[in-house]
């Protein structure tokens, strides 16, 4: 079965149990008590030691929705977590076979395997792995692989209070999320939509999120590509890089060869 | 012309008409607008900054920095000094050059690949044992495992080269020998070519924007880059009279300047860490230092005495090897200044610079 994540900002009220869950299972380790300063985001982003985070996005104040008295700004949470690609630039850059493709669909880097080269960190087009500076390897999300080889789902969609975070099979939850993002809109919420990646060379995720608004005021770009695209052209000016070295060389000595 | 104000000592200060004007003004805008527009700070959204398309994610970075330290831009340079070297060496022997230029090419070219670039590389891993895990597959997907395979067999021949050049030295000039040396001088030339310029492709080939962006010719900048380091570095060695080195280097100090030339010139914010910013003063330092000042040293050089001319080619040696070892460490640089960008990835249009 392919399975995916379906985490909803519309139903997520920003209690962290999924990032709490995910650090109790996994025994990751915490990841520093500090004030990030600009809002009570106090994680900030996804990382080595931090797998699922929940983003704190404030808008305008929007009273109607959510409670919000007039003067207070309304909130969004979203619980933000490696988006499992179809197309994962981390798996293609690893050059020792560590991050593997599970039979789930998740993307898992085998701890055992993985040397710490940090080639995945630059791959990734949502800035999700991260090489842990005391370890010396790669960490991110597991997909909760060792429950899922259990049969269970994994421990943040367990935790998550509200079922803000689902987790399933990918075409169930995709028809699901289109049926969720219509029924928002029938209730006047006009701004809800799916967050979709499958029109760019990832190819879509396994982690599908359900926001308000642009994405984008959820760091989510809305043109992610898997690095192989540039493989062509980098290895093309290779070539030809080679080739003017090579000719160089010679016609410099051959120069030389014939005035000596 | 007015006077230039000083402004007073905190606590100081005399209280005047103007400055209870400025307070009263600065409450009336709070009061009509709730946001106040002031020097030095951003009160707007208050109390805390809003999430907006046009801010992203309260301006974190997306993407991640890269985890590379110190050891792998060094790697870079060695690196295309050694696959350089290994060229020269080749065509220096084919062509029937001078033997101690092949053999100190070839000692470039092992010392760089066998002992160096291996010692780097297990520095930023951590432990020499990770580095096997590398040799677990092939990946032609994965730069970096090509990479790491092409370091293995050119290491492989250039060390068969040089040891090569060793033994006969030693014990005199004999067929296994003689095999020895024409097939290591073949493995290395194979490897040294791509070995000379992959690191381009390596990070071309990542999310990072100024990369990317650059995918086309940061190869053939890097290819060019080792080329002027090993000739100047053989250079320094005692070869400032090798007319061959002198051609190569100013080829490579022309294409430094022709590269330096395409960053400066290309309109597009993406390569601003290129220019901007220390990482900027880097890759600018190490371009002047590659491409216009060797170039303009060794074009000097061609005219006046013998002895001038050795001198100037070997300053135009020294400027052109810190210069491509600043243009590795400039790249990776700016490669973390763009990463810290948020808006690139979000393509968020950058603010019109003033």
């Amino acid at each position: 079965m392919t399975t995916a994540f379906l985490t909803d900002s519309t139903l997520c009220i920003g209690c962290k149990a999924c990032e709490v869950a995910c650090k109790e299972w996994n025994g990751v380790e915490e990841d520093g008590l500090n004030w990030t300063g600009f809002s009570y985001d106090n994680t900030g982003a996804v990382g080595h030691s931090t797998w699922r985070h929940v983003k704190f996005v404030e808008h305008t104040p929007e009273p109607g929705f959510g409670g919000n008295a007039g003067e207070l700004n309304s909130w969004n949470f979203s619980s933000d977590v490696c988006k499992h690609c179809e197309n994962a630039g981390c798996l293609e850059a690893c050059p020792t076979g560590a991050i593997v493709r599970t039979e789930f669909g998740g993307v898992f880097v085998q701890p055992d395997v993985c040397n710490g080269c940090a080639y995945c960190v630059v791959s990734c087009p949502f800035g999700v792995v991260q090489r842990n500076p005391d370890d010396g390897r790669a960490f991110k999300c597991t997909f909760c692989y060792d429950r899922q080889k259990a049969g269970l789902v994994p421990a943040c969609a367990k935790a998550c209070p509200t079922e803000s975070i689902q987790f399933g099979d990918i075409s169930h939850l995709q028809n699901k999320a289109k049926e969720r993002v219509e029924q928002l809109h029938s209730r006047g919420m006009n701004d809800a939509n799916l967050y979709d990646s499958s029109h760019t060379s990832v190819g879509g995720t396994h982690a599908m999120f359900i926001v308000r608004g642009d994405p984008r005021s959820y760091n989510l770009p809305p043109n992610p590509q898997i690095p192989t695209i540039y493989a062509k052209k980098a290895w093309t000016s290779s070539a030809i890089g080679a080739a003017m070295l090579l000719g160089g060389t010679l016609i410099a000595f051959l120069a030389e060869g014939r005035s000596a | 012309m007015s006077e230039a104000r000083i402004p007073p000592l905190p606590g100081n200060r005399t209280p005047d008409a103007d400055s209870e004007r400025k307070l009263f003004e600065i409450r009336r805008q709070a009061e009509s607008k709730g946001k106040v527009n002031g020097q030095g700070i951003y009160p707007a959204g208050a109390p805390f900054p809003i999430a907006s398309p046009e801010t992203g994610y309260y301006g974190i970075p997306m993407l991640k920095q890269p985890a590379w330290t110190w050891e792998i831009p060094l790697y870079f340079f060695i690196g295309g000094a050694s696959g350089a070297a290994s060229v020269i060496a080749a065509i220096a022997n084919y062509t029937g050059a001078d033997p101690k230029l092949i053999k100190h090419a070839r000692w470039i070219a092992a010392a760089g690949s066998t002992v160096l670039s291996p010692a780097l590389l297990i520095m930023d891993l951590g432990k020499p044992s990770r580095f096997l895990n590398m040799l677990r597959v092939f990946k032609p997907q994965s730069p970096m495992s090509v990479g790491v395979w092409t370091l293995v067999g050119f290491s492989g021949g250039a060390a068969a080269a040089a040891f090569a050049d060793f033994m006969r030295e030693r014990f005199g000039p004999s067929l296994p020998i003689s095999i020895m040396e024409q097939a290591g001088q073949a493995a290395s030339l194979l490897f040294g070519l791509p070995f000379s310029n992959y690191t381009g492709v390596l990070i071309g080939a990542t999310s990072i924007p100024v990369w990317n962006e650059n995918v086309g010719e940061l190869p053939i900048h890097f290819g060019m880059s080792g080329l002027s380091a090993a000739v100047g570095i053989l250079e320094l060695m005692g070869h400032e009279k090798s007319r061959a080195l002198q051609m190569l280097g100013l080829g490579a100090a022309t294409f430094e300047c022709w590269e330096g030339w395409r960053i400066e010139t290309r309109p597009s914010t993406g390569v601003n860490p290129l220019k901007k910013g220390p990482s900027g003063a880097i890759v600018r330092t190490g371009g002047v230092l590659s491409g216009p000042l060797p170039l303009a040293l060794r074009i000097l050089s061609l005219v006046g005495g013998k002895k001038r001319s050795r001198k100037l080619r070997h300053f135009a040696a020294m400027s052109a090897v810190a210069g491509s070892l600043l243009t590795r460490i400039g790249w990776i640089y700016a490669g973390h200044q763009s990463a810290k960008d948020w808006r690139a990835p979000l393509e968020i249009p950058h603010p019109r610079e003033e």
